[in-house]
């Protein structure tokens, strides 16, 4: 389970986040959708525990991070956590063999011999048997995604987070990535959170759904309920209109 | 109002440099630590040993040839103004032992492999694969930044080793070969003038700027600022930085090493 209270975080005079609350069912998705710039992206930095909110509490797994001061209790509470980055964050020197291996072998001290099975287990669940030995440079974006997505659910995480899963994606790798959630879902069972600004797309992924926009959260709900909100800056976001209360900057 | 303004730019600029330097001696302080800490990885300093040392020796050796070559062309030239080119072998080594191996082995390594290594740390920043090591758990510090450290403080007195020995053979050649000194009285005059405390000396230089090499040029990585001009921005400012601070700190050392060593 995932519990964001009242997160603030400003930077400089800009203030990105003013009083997020949000809570994520264990085993189920939430979607958080917005704008570009209006801070989706640095609240899941928040969950990571790679910033500091400037005020409010994040729960992971009822484990308070940003009580955690030391960076050791922070990686201890970040071992529940899978997470898919935008470009998928993949190490360029090393094969996708060892990028599927490295949080076995480098954070849980697997021996090579015993993190091999486990690797060669989840790509062939993603269909990543025949790129093992290539480099990430050498495959597709949308092959780096699903390498993104093994290496995240490797160590069999208790949280996915999952940050815009189809940038930079034709419309075709896109529903992949989106089919390739759905599934690992399935599979896996694990609390998610999806960062997107992909609608009506992530709806497919989403249990419940939650716009971000001047720092709060203007609205939750399931993501039937979001397409039938009356709320004027939802509607305006949901059907790509120009006109409206949010502002293109 | 042109007096408050100005005060203003100064008083952040020192305020802004140092919280600068307090943030780097942190960060070395932490590396220093991830050092000591376990696990260990072997393999990831055998790496950067192999990237950072054994990759520049080709240049280190190049570089160490010609600049005994010149020495000995310099040094024969002066000396021959005081009928004293006997002491011509010695003149080319102890500049080298003393001075120029460590300081042009530093200036060539941070040249060569100081940048590659801001440059791959700063991708590696804005590409978020240090972000992902994080939210895996994995520390950056321990995993990129200490190996880096080791090897610059590993390979630095090595190559420097390198440098003199490649040097004083470049300074040999030309000395005996093209400018016809006696062999004998190259090798033997050097022999006699170079003690063991002029080679501490050197390694003690070589060492630090190895730890100089690999502080600048990680923190200047690992805090590198958005896209490629900040990539470019942060290459650039490793160089110049490491670059100066070798040139700086070789005055502060060859004074206190010379008085330590004199006594």
């Amino acid at each position: 389970m995932i519990s964001v209270r009242n997160v603030h975080k400003s930077f400089g005079s800009q203030v990105v986040l003013d009083g997020v609350t949000l809570d994520i069912e264990p085993g189920k998705t939430t979607a958080i959708v917005g704008p570009s710039g209006v801070g989706k992206s640095v609240l899941l930095k928040l969950i990571m525990g790679i910033m500091t909110p400037d005020k409010g509490e994040i729960f992971i797994e009822g484990e308070n991070m940003t009580a955690a001061r030391s960076e050791s209790r922070k990686n201890h509470i970040r071992r529940s956590l899978g997470v898919l980055f935008q470009t998928a964050a993949l190490f360029d020197s090393l094969t996708i063999y060892d990028n599927i291996a490295f949080p076995l072998v480098e954070r849980n001290g697997l021996g090579a011999a015993r993190a091999h099975q486990k690797v060669l287990d989840i790509a062939e669940s993603l269909s990543l048997i025949e790129y093992l030995h290539n480099f990430p440079e050498q495959v597709s974006i949308g092959i780096r995604k699903r390498v993104g997505m093994a290496r995240a659910l490797i160590t069999e995480p208790k949280v996915v987070l999952v940050d815009e899963p189809n940038t930079g994606l034709d419309p075709l790798d896109g529903q992949e990535v989106y089919d390739l959630i759905n599934a690992c879902k399935s599979q896996w069972g694990f609390t998610g959170l999806v960062i997107s600004h992909e609608l009506p797309e992530v709806f497919q992924v989403s249990d419940r759904v939650a716009m971000i926009l001047g720092g709060r959260i203007i609205s939750e709900g399931t993501p039937s309920e979001m397409i039938a909100s009356p709320d004027a800056a939802v509607q305006q976001f949901l059907n790509g209109r120009t006109d409206g209360p949010i502002k293109i900057q | 109002m042109n007096v408050v303004s100005s005060t203003q730019q100064v008083g952040s600029f020192v305020i802004d440099t140092t919280e600068q330097w307090g943030r780097s001696w942190i960060f070395l302080l932490r590396t220093v630590a991830a050092l000591i800490k376990p696990p260990f990885r072997p393999y990831l300093y055998m790496v950067q040993i192999l990237q950072i040392g054994v990759n520049s020796m080709l240049v280190i050796g190049l570089i160490g040839l010609f600049t005994g070559a010149v020495l000995a062309v310099q040094g024969e030239y002066t000396l021959a103004k005081f009928g004293a080119t006997a002491y011509t072998g010695p003149a080319v080594a102890l500049s080298l032992i003393r001075e120029l191996g460590p300081v042009l082995t530093a200036l060539m390594v941070i040249g060569r492999a100081g940048s590659a290594v801001t440059a791959e740390i700063g991708i590696m920043r804005i590409t978020e694969q240090i972000d992902a090591l994080r939210s895996m758990a994995v520390d950056p510090i321990k995993y990129l930044m200490a190996p880096r450290l080791a090897a610059g403080i590993v390979a630095m007195p090595l190559l420097c080793c390198m440098f003199n020995v490649v040097g004083i053979f470049g300074g040999y050649a030309v000395a005996v070969g093209l400018l016809g000194l006696s062999p004998g009285t190259f090798m033997s005059q050097i022999v006699s003038s170079v003690g063991l405390v002029d080679v501490y000396s050197g390694f003690i230089k070589a060492t630090v700027f190895g730890l100089i090499f690999g502080w600048v040029a990680c923190y200047k990585g690992y805090t590198c600022g958005f896209g490629a001009q900040g990539v470019n921005k942060a290459t650039t400012q490793s160089v110049v930085t490491a670059s100066v601070a070798v040139l700086i700190v070789d005055y502060f050392l060859t004074s206190v090493l010379t008085r330590v060593f004199m006594k």
